[in-house]
Parts: structure tokens; C-alpha cells; sequence
């Protein structure tokens, strides 16, 4: 009989289902960095000139800045100037006006990501932006969701048809001097998903954005604004994808979110970029900036996200908890196999009085995949009453994988209560032999013992959402246990 | 003479280098309640162990048939699908599991494995309520993860329900007794005895007597040292009480 160990190795293997390309022509900007690059970006969307200048500036910062050394992941260094900043699919010079403008192979693409852009196909009431490339290709749902006044459009868009607003909330949250990812996007960035819900307005559906690397060679570079004002409440949620490509892509992406008083934000993201083979060739290298500012009082945002693929993840989708009484929770679920590297967290930082935050993270390592969680709690001077609490679970999947934890608190007032909880476990053989022992095969039994670890962040999921990362958990895991 | 069930023939079996079942033959026949009983450490886990399918066992010589077909090139849960049942001495927890989820999982696999149709939530609900009176199991438990934060007499009840859910063909308990009370060895006993058919079999595993005053075994076999030093009725298993494993080591 062979040890679990050898069946282990045997069975890494994993398939990436959304690994297609897409055959479009494409108008991209050659590869490079330089001011002329962003000048270009700045005009093929005609741009205002403050949004041009303020990307000047980020690029400008930029330069000063070293790429970050402390997260816990490896990688070749990343050459800016080998990138493509800009690519969109022709003849469009401008993102295009309406879904029958877009190109019918696109809308097959997004068909075969299971995201029907169309409205009349679509079962559920989930409002689909989708990001392509670099350029929104399409927003549906978009004339009943502005009967209620809520904008929901492209970047480009809102730069267009709302400078005031994005003018008034870009960078609020994460300005372009945040970090160095963080600056290289504000200086390049292409597109992404305005979202403005006004007064008291209940978003009465689920919004929705997709994004999809096909260009080869090509960055990703979206960010994306949401911005709930007073009693105001939105759900919204994220999904990627990218074609299996032996080169890392980078994907460098800005979330910004602000909820006024009294409103609520829920952000989940399922993210599925391409992870790279089996050998660690190849996979999206995602370092993105998320941060929510619970601006007023009472507000809440709340992240729950649930990251299978890329080859390295590097995020830490935050809270900025400056309202009294506001709360900030974080739930999380990262999966890693084979050579994938995940350093990931949050951080909730705790400014104004009875402030509440919640962490529940799931780190679940495979194959030869390195998992960290890096956490920092900060509770501030004037965060009377302040609580926080931490749950910090890893899993672990076989010997060849790693998890690490890193959790920082700093308490600046004695009336906080701060509670940290951390455990790892080994997906015990016992449990599998123990399933199998009642007739379930191996990968399923994983796949239930997976579920089951996970589950607190996953009855966090909308409902839809839920079962499509339980799939894709599945899928990330497949053949990870013999 | 009834259906032969399992037949288990000069079986060597070890872990790491170690050989710790060293020529055990048995057979049980259809119908029948067999008992191994010998000291800790004997190897009678073990035999469950290899029975079943664990992995990290070296079968080193002898073979073991099941339902007239070699059973060591099975996977365990191939086993299970044949109606291989294993009541854990120490049952795992698995936590965010839902028990009622798990069972319904496990029967429907086995279901498929006989060609029958899966059940659905309903139909198996209303299995699991005509077994929940047999047991006299808190309905609660199977609202909870799978054995996680249940008392240990809890998880033996749970894998004896598991039992009548699954209605295998060859059931093996390893120690159900231990950890139990005397009112639970009573009801845990009377639900074994009553999924006893003329179809099926059980080996029993214990350390007591006591056990066996419930569950009346057809033969008793002495384990000690992965052999089986002598086997008998169920007297066997007083005289054993009484004297002790020395007195079986001096007679064989
Ligand atoms: N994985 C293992 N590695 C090394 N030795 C083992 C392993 N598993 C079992 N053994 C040894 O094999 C022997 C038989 O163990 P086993 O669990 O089968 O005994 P047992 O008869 O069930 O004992 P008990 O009555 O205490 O339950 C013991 O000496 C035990 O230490
Ligand atoms: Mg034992």
C-alpha cells in the first residue's frame, strides 16, 4: 500500500478552467513606463486635466519608492518596464456605449466565465460590471439601478459623467502615496467600477464586477470606488479570472470604499486568477490595496473574501474605523497549492469610540504552497471602548506546505479589548481514513473537511456566491491528498 | 454451514518496520457475532486497521477475502461501499462538518455503489427518524459537526447510529464499550443486537466480559501478540474474566 505521503505528491494537480484565451484585436501601448505612458493613458480617455496631473504626481512618487520587501513571498523581481499599461480590445477607442457595441467574442468569454452580461439572461438580480483587460466593457442593470439614483458605471465613466464625486473621493482612502503598488496604480490605472449609492437608498441588488486579463504581456490595473452615503447600503461583489500563460502577469488593483454615517458596505470577492502550473510556471502575481473608511458613525464595511488562485496574493483588504460606534469585519478564506504564495490580512484600525472589528481567517495550505496571515489590530488614543476579536485558523494539507501567522497589535487605550485566537491543524489522515471509512472517496472527503474549516467565512458569502466558492475550492484542491 | 462472510487466512501484517500481526486466520459466516479479546497492545486495532483499508499498513504475507473477493487491493472506501463497516475505537472530529450532512453523504454513496437511487433531504430524514428510535439518540447531536465537542460515550452512540444508517454487511467494533456508561452499554447493546440480521455479521472487539453478557457472541478468539492463541464459545470469554490472558498463555 503506498504512504499518504507519496499518494500526496502523486495527486498535486490541479486544473485551471478558465485558463482560455480570448482571440480579440487588441490596441495596446507598447511596454514601458514613463510619463508619456501615462500621459497616453490619461488621453485616450479623456481625461480632466487634475486627473492627469494627480497621476503625474502618483508616477512621480512612485519612482522614490522601492517595491516591498516584507511580504513573506518570493519572487524574480518584476521589470515595469516589460509591462503593457494599456490594452483594449479594437476597434472601441472608448469604452463602448452600449452591450450591442461589444464585441460578440467578448460577450462569449464572459458567457463562458458562467457571467452573462446580458440582462434578459440574467436569472438573478446581480448588476455586472465586467473589466477586460483594462477597459470596462459593460454595465447592466444600469437604468433601474439609476431610477433609484444609484450610479453604478466604469471609471472612465464616472470620470466622465460624475468628476465631482470621484474627484472629491479618489485617493480619500488610499492616496497615492499609500505604498508602492498603490502608486504605480494611481499613476497607470485603466478602468474600473464607480459605485455611488445615495441617501438612504438600499441597493436592491447584488452589484457586481468581473474582471479578466486576456492580452499577453499586459498588467491589470483597475480600481474601483464605492462610496455609500448617509443610511445608505450596497452588497458588491468581485470575481477574476485570467488565461493560463507562462509568463506572471501583474495585477496591481485599488478598492477604495466609504461608508457615511449610518451606512453599510459588504465587499466579497471571490478571486480565481490564473495560479501558474504545477511546476510554479507561469500565474498572476496580485498585489492589490483595499481599504474601507467607515467614515461616519455607525457605518460598516464589511470584507469577506475567498482567494484560490494567483501565483502569489499579496493583500489586505482594511478598515479604517473612524466613526464612532462604526465596525469593521474581515472574513477570509486563502487557499494555496502547489508553488502558489499567499501573504494576506487585514488591518482594522480603531480611531473612534466603541468601535467594533472582526477577523475570521482560513488559511488552507497544499502541495508546496506557503500561506501567511498578517494581521495588524490598532486601537488608537481616542478608541474608547474599542473591541476587536481575531480568529486566525490554518489548515494544512500534506508535508511539503507552509503557514505562517503575524499577527501585530498595538493598543493605545486601556478600555479596549482585544481577543486573538489562532490555531493550525493538519488535515489529519485520521479524518480522511475516517470518511473514507463511511464511503466517501479521498478528494471528496477533503473537499468536506475543507468546507467544513471554512464555513464560518463562507455563511458570510451571498448565497450564489457561496456555492461558487465551495466549487472552486474544489477545484484549487483537487488531487491536493491521495 | 451459513455463508462465509470474511475469511481471513495467515494474515502478517506491520507498520514501520514493525510487524505486529503475525499470522492471524478467522472466519465469520453469515449470521454470526464473533469477539476477539487479548491484551493492550495485541493487535486487535490493528487488524480493524488493515480491515478496513488504512493506509500505512504493510501486508506482509496471508490474504483476506470478503464477499468471495481478495480484499486488500480495495480502497477503503470501496471497502465501505461493500458494506465494511468500522466503528472507530477513537472517533475523529471534523469539524464544521454537519453530522446529518455526512451521514446522508456517506449512505448515498453507498446506495450508488448498489445501484440504488440517491436519497434526497427529505427521504433521508425520515431514515434517520425511524433509527434515531432505536437508539435512543438525542436527535441534537445529528444537528451538530461530526463528533466534534461530543462526550466520548456520545461518539461511540454516534458510530452505532452510523451503523444502523449505513446497515453494513460486516460491522467491526473496536472497544464500543469503553467510555460508555452502564445505561448507555445497555442501549448501545440492544441497537447492535437488533441491526443483527441472518445477513450480516459482527466482530466485536473488547477488553470485557461485560460487553458480551449484551452482545452474546457466537465464537471468542484470543489475540495476543498478532496471533490468535485459541478460540472458543462464549464461555471462553468468563473463563478468560476469571483467569486472565497468563492462564492461555501457559496452556498454548
Ligand atoms: N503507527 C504505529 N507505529 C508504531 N507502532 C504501532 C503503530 N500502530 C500500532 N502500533 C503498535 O502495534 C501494537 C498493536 O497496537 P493495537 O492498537 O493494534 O493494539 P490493541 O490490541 O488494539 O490494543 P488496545 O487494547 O490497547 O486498544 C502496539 O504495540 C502499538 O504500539
Ligand atoms: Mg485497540
Amino acid at each position: 500500500m503506498p504512504t499518504a505521503t507519496d499518494t500526496i505528491e502523486d495527486l498535486v494537480k490541479t486544473e485551471y478552467k478558465y485558463g482560455f484565451v480570448t482571440d480579440l484585436e487588441t490596441e495596446s501601448a507598447p511596454p514601458g513606463l514613463s510619463e508619456d505612458t501615462i500621459r497616453l493613458i490619461s488621453r485616450k480617455k479623456n481625461e480632466p486635466e487634475w486627473l492627469t496631473d494627480w497621476r503625474l504626481k502618483a508616477y512621480r512618487y512612485w519612482l522614490t519608492l522601492e517595491e516591498p520587501t516584507w511580504p513573506k513571498v518570493h519572487h524574480e523581481k518584476i521589470d515595469y518596464q516589460d509591462i503593457v499599461y494599456f490594452s483594449q480590445p479594437k476597434p472601441n477607442k472608448n469604452a463602448p456605449k452600449s452591450l450591442d457595441e461589444v464585441d460578440p467574442k467578448l460577450l462569449e468569454t464572459y458567457e463562458k466565465l458562467g457571467i452573462p452580461l446580458r440582462e434578459r439572461e440574467r436569472l438573478a438580480g446581480v448588476a455586472v460590471d465586467a473589466i477586460f483587460d483594462s477597459v470596462s466593457v459593460g454595465t447592466t442593470y444600469k437604468k433601474s439601478l439609476a431610477e433609484k439614483g444609484i450610479i453604478f458605471c466604469s471609471f472612465s465613466e464616472a470620470v466622465q459623467e460624475h468628476p465631482e464625486l470621484v474627484k472629491k473621493y479618489l485617493g480619500m482612502v488610499v492616496p497615492y502615496t499609500d505604498n508602492f503598488f498603490g502608486a504605480l496604480n494611481s499613476a497607470v490605472f485603466t478602468d474600473g467600477s464607480f459605485c455611488y449609492i445615495p441617501k438612504g437608498v438600499r441597493c436592491p441588488m447584488e452589484l457586481s464586477t468581473y474582471f479578466r486579463i486576456n492580452a499577453a504581456k499586459s498588467g491589470q490595473f483597475e480600481r474601483t470606488l464605492i462610496v455609500a452615503d448617509e443610511g445608505a447600503s450596497v452588497s458588491y461583489l468581485e470575481g477574476c479570472t485570467a488565461p493560463m500563460r507562462d509568463e506572471n502577469q501583474l495585477h496591481a488593483a485599488v478598492v477604495e470604499l466609504i461608508a457615511l454615517d449610518n451606512a453599510e458596505i459588504k465587499y466579497s470577492t471571490v478571486q480565481n486568477w490564473y495560479p501558474g502550473d504545477e511546476n510554479g510556471v507561469g500565474g498572476i502575481y496580485n498585489f492589490v490595496t483595499k481599504r474601507g473608511l467607515c467614515k461616519g458613525k455607525n457605518s460598516k464595511i464589511s470584507w469577506t473574501q475567498v482567494e484560490t488562485g494567483s501565483a502569489i496574493t499579496w493583500k489586505y483588504p482594511s478598515c479604517i474605523l473612524l466613526g464612532d460606534n462604526s465596525k469593521g469585519e474581515f472574513y477570509s478564506v486563502a487557499v494555496v497549492n502547489n508553488y502558489q504564495q499567499a501573504d494576506t490580512g487585514t488591518k482594522m484600525v480603531h480611531i473612534g469610540k466603541n468601535t467594533k472589528s472582526t477577523i475570521v481567517s482560513k488559511g488552507i495550505s497544499a502541495g508546496k504552497g506557503q500561506n501567511s496571515y498578517r494581521g495588524l489590530v490598532e486601537i488608537k488614543k481616542s478608541a474608547a471602548n474599542a473591541r476587536n476579536f481575531s480568529q486566525c485558523d490554518s489548515m494544512l494539507i500534506g508535508n511539503k506546505c507552509g503557514a505562517h501567522t503575524f499577527p501585530y497589535i498595538e493598543v493605545k487605550n486601556t478600555t479596549a479589548s482585544v481577543e486573538h485566537e489562532a490555531t493550525t491543524s493538519k488535515i489529519g489522515e485520521d479524518q480522511i481514513f475516517y470518511c473514507n471509512q463511511r464511503g466517501l472517496a479521498t478528494q471528496d472527503a477533503v473537499n468536506m473537511i475543507v468546507n467544513g474549516f471554512c464555513k464560518e467565512v463562507f455563511k458570510e458569502l451571498p448565497m450564489e456566491f457561496a456555492v461558487e466558492a465551495q466549487k472552486l475550492l474544489g477545484v484549487s484542491l483537487e488531487g491536493s491528498v491521495g | 454451514m451459513s455463508k462465509t462472510i470474511l475469511e481471513i487466512k495467515n494474515l502478517h501484517a506491520g507498520v514501520e518496520g514493525k510487524q505486529i500481526l503475525k499470522g492471524v486466520s478467522l472466519s465469520i459466516g453469515a449470521g454470526e457475532v464473533h469477539a476477539v479479546m487479548g491484551p493492550n497492545g495485541s493487535g486487535k486495532s490493528t487488524l480493524a486497521a488493515v480491515l478496513a483499508g488504512r493506509d500505512g499498513y504493510d501486508i506482509t504475507g496471508g490474504e483476506v477475502i470478503y464477499n468471495g473477493h481478495d480484499l486488500i487491493d480495495l480502497d477503503p472506501e470501496e471497502r465501505a461501499r461493500e458494506g465494511l463497516f468500522l466503528a472507530f475505537q477513537y472517533p475523529v472530529e471534523i469539524p464544521g462538518v454537519n453530522s446529518t450532512y455526512f451521514l446522508k453523504a456517506a449512505l448515498n454513496e453507498i446506495r450508488k455503489a448498489k445501484g440504488q437511487p440517491e436519497l434526497d433531504a427529505i427521504e433521508f430524514l425520515n431514515v434517520v427518524k425511524e433509527k434515531v428510535k432505536l437508539l435512543d439518540l438525542s436527535e441534537d447531536l445529528l444537528k451538530r459537526s461530526v463528533n466534534e465537542g461530543f462526550s466520548g460515550g456520545e461518539k461511540k452512540r454516534a458510530e452505532i447510529f452510523q451503523m444502523a444508517i449505513l446497515e453494513p454487511k460486516l460491522a467491526i467494533l473496536d472497544e464500543t464499550d469503553s467510555g460508555l456508561d452502564i445505561d448507555a452499554l445497555k442501549v448501545v447493546s440492544e441497537g447492535v443486537n437488533k441491526l443483527k440480521t441472518k445477513e450480516n455479521a459482527q466482530l466485536v472487539i473488547t477488553h470485557y466480559q461485560r460487553l458480551l453478557n449484551y452482545i452474546v457472541p457466537d465464537f471468542v478468539h484470543v489475540l495476543v501478540d498478532g496471533r490468535i492463541v485459541k478460540s472458543g464459545g462464549k464461555e471462553l470469554a468468563l473463563e478468560l474474566e476469571a483467569k486472565g490472558y497468563d492462564w492461555i498463555l501457559k496452556a498454548a
